[in-house]
């Protein structure tokens, strides 16, 4: 399980995240929703080791990955996308996804430099894996183009595929349907919903609702930094809290 | 490039003490391949990782002097000293690579041109170990068992098969995750991080076995000219190496090669063909002209040019 306790995150004056507590249910499909600004993508880029939090701290299975590098988290299973695209860019499909593979990869510098022969077994079976994911990712036909030459949409299936090949037990998705078609979100949806279905859990930032109150377990909601409600898509839906931080006050009372 | 270029070219270089018997241009040869070894050992960095080390000379230096001071001071035989120059060379590279942490880009830069600039003031001042700007003279000549290395066809040889180390190595290693990893950091350092490469670490790996190679370079260079001074840290030895680098093509196995023949018999030819000014001036032009039509570098556009060719067969003629 992945546990979040008591977060904080202050930039001088400003509190971003202000004691966030809250549990991700290993397997399930977890979303932290809230309006701009919430501290949303702050709380992942605390969880995954990109910002160092001012206070609280974040476990994984007992673990603390608090203060940990971002690689070193990624090891223990917590692998996180990224809001804005982010793919490498001169390298083809295939290669992204290699890379992404580096972490099952036993090769070391000697072993390398000696040419050692079990390491070409080793770069086969890496390559067959990442044929196979990104036929998963339905990106097949593209196993060969250069990253940045695609479409955006499939940037964004790359991105998940490089994610993927970490093999994660816990995947942290910053907005994976952020300016898609809404084909494409479906898409997205139901890869999300088999990923799940391998056994990994998975932790959503979204801001499309029907998507996250589509495939989510739990849904929390984040509004100035701090936890306004949890639960259900149901009862979040129906939350007077919630409809007071998306439509303001009068909307709640009317 | 195809194999069967590949063994061409393999074969000319193996048997070109045969066909170019002339002194001199087996001494170009000889400089070509000294600083083939060097553009190779700047590409892993500059090319791979996209970290630009601006005080590569410094380790050029490093290995040349350790290998000098072994030879002369300490009578040491030329290969223990080869070793222990290369490995002293890339213990300085592991060094940078440690301070650079992380810093990247104008940062990483300054830091390696501030090492080159303290190693060359040591070499000038420390005048008990150095002998200053005198430099070292009589540096020997290498042996192997009861030959010695002194004719230029055996020297030529010898850095032929320094050239074949360094390239295999750089295979290698860029073939290989580790070679995955350093073109990560160059292309998204963020998200190599996300999915467990330890950035940091590789780019130390790279930066040490980058100053290493460069060592083995000064090596060549010192029991070549039999002499060392303070100039073999000469910020040209650097800038050379990047002409070479980014001309050839950065982050491609064959760049460094080419970039280096070409820019060791261009100046060359030029010096036979025309004065010294218009030598500095015809080299100059060419350089701009070559990072205007081919800025990613010689290799890559010729890499296109030959998959466009073979593609070409399989799609239909259009009829008129």
């Amino acid at each position: 399980m992945l546990a979040v306790r008591d977060l904080a995150v202050r930039f001088g004056g400003v509190t971003a995240l202000e004691s966030v507590s809250f549990d991700v249910r290993v397997g399930s499909i977890t979303s932290v929703i809230g309006p701009n600004g919430a501290g949303k993508t702050t709380a992942f880029n605390a969880i995954t080791g990109y910002l160092r939090p001012s206070g609280g701290r974040v476990t994984y299975d007992g673990a603390a990955l608090t203060g940990l590098r971002p690689s070193a988290i990624a090891r223990r299973g917590v692998v996180r996308t990224f809001q804005k695209t982010s793919v490498f860019p001169a390298l083809s499909v295939e290669d992204n996804v290699l890379t992404g593979l580096h972490l099952w990869s036993t090769a070391g510098f000697f072993a390398v430099l000696a040419g050692r022969r079990r390491l070409a077994a080793e770069e086969r079976a890496l390559a067959a894996e990442a044929v196979a994911i990104i036929d998963f990712v339905g990106l097949g036909p593209r196993r060969r183009e250069v990253a940045s030459a695609l479409p955006y949409g499939e940037q964004r299936l790359v991105e998940l595929a490089v994610a993927l090949a970490a093999r994660p037990r816990v995947l942290l998705l910053d907005e994976p349907g952020a300016g898609m078609t809404g084909s494409e979100k479906t898409v997205v949806s139901g890869l999300i919903r088999r990923i799940r279905e391998q056994g990994v859990t998975v932790l959503l930032v979204e801001h499309d609702m029907r998507m996250v109150m589509g495939i989510s377990d739990t849904v929390i909601v984040l509004n100035g930094g701090r936890v306004i409600a949890e639960g259900a898509p149901a009862a979040i839906q129906a939350h007077p809290e919630v409809i007071r931080a998306y439509l303001g006050a009068a909307a709640a009372s009317a | 490039m195809t194999r069967a270029g590949g063994f061409i070219l393999l074969a000319a270089a193996l048997t070109l003490p045969l066909w170019l018997p002339n002194a001199y241009h087996l001494h170009v040869a000889i400089m070509a391949g000294i600083f083939a070894v060097l553009a190779m050992s700047l590409n892993l960095l500059l090319g791979y990782t996209g970290q630009l080390s601006l005080g590569h000379a410094a380790f050029f230096g490093i290995g040349a002097y350790t290998s000098a001071l072994l030879t002369l001071k300490l009578e040491w035989s030329f290969w223990p000293a080869l070793a222990t120059a290369a490995a002293l060379a890339g213990a300085a590279g592991f060094l940078i690579g440690r301070l650079a942490l992380k810093l990247r880009g104008a940062y990483f830069v300054l830091v390696t041109i501030s090492f080159a600039g303290v190693i060359a003031l040591v070499s000038v001042n420390w005048i008990e170990l150095t002998n200053g700007p005198l430099g070292l003279p009589g540096v020997p000549a290498p042996e192997l068992g009861s030959w010695s290395l002194r004719t230029k066809t055996a020297y030529y040889y010898l850095v032929l098969a320094s050239v074949g180390l360094s390239y295999l190595l750089c295979r290698r290693l860029v073939r290989s995750r580790i070679g995955r990893a350093l073109v990560a950091l160059r292309e998204n350092e963020p998200l190599a991080e996300s999915v467990g490469v330890d950035v940091t670490h590789y780019l130390v790996l790279a930066t040490a076995v980058s100053a290493a190679m460069a060592g083995l370079g000064g090596v060549l260079y010192a029991h070549y000219t039999r002499f060392v001074s303070p100039e073999v840290f000469l910020f040209t030895y650097t800038v050379t190496m990047v002409i070479m680098v980014v001309a050839g093509g950065k982050g491609t196995l064959g760049g460094p090669l080419v970039g280096a023949v070409l820019f060791t018999v261009l100046p060359e030819a030029l010096r036979a063909a025309t004065s010294w000014q218009w030598q500095m001036l015809a080299y100059g032009v060419l350089l701009v002209l070559l990072v205007f039509f081919l800025p990613r570098g010689i290799v890559p556009r010729l890499s296109a040019v030959v998959a466009a060719r073979r593609s070409e067969p399989a799609a239909p003629a259009p009829r008129a």
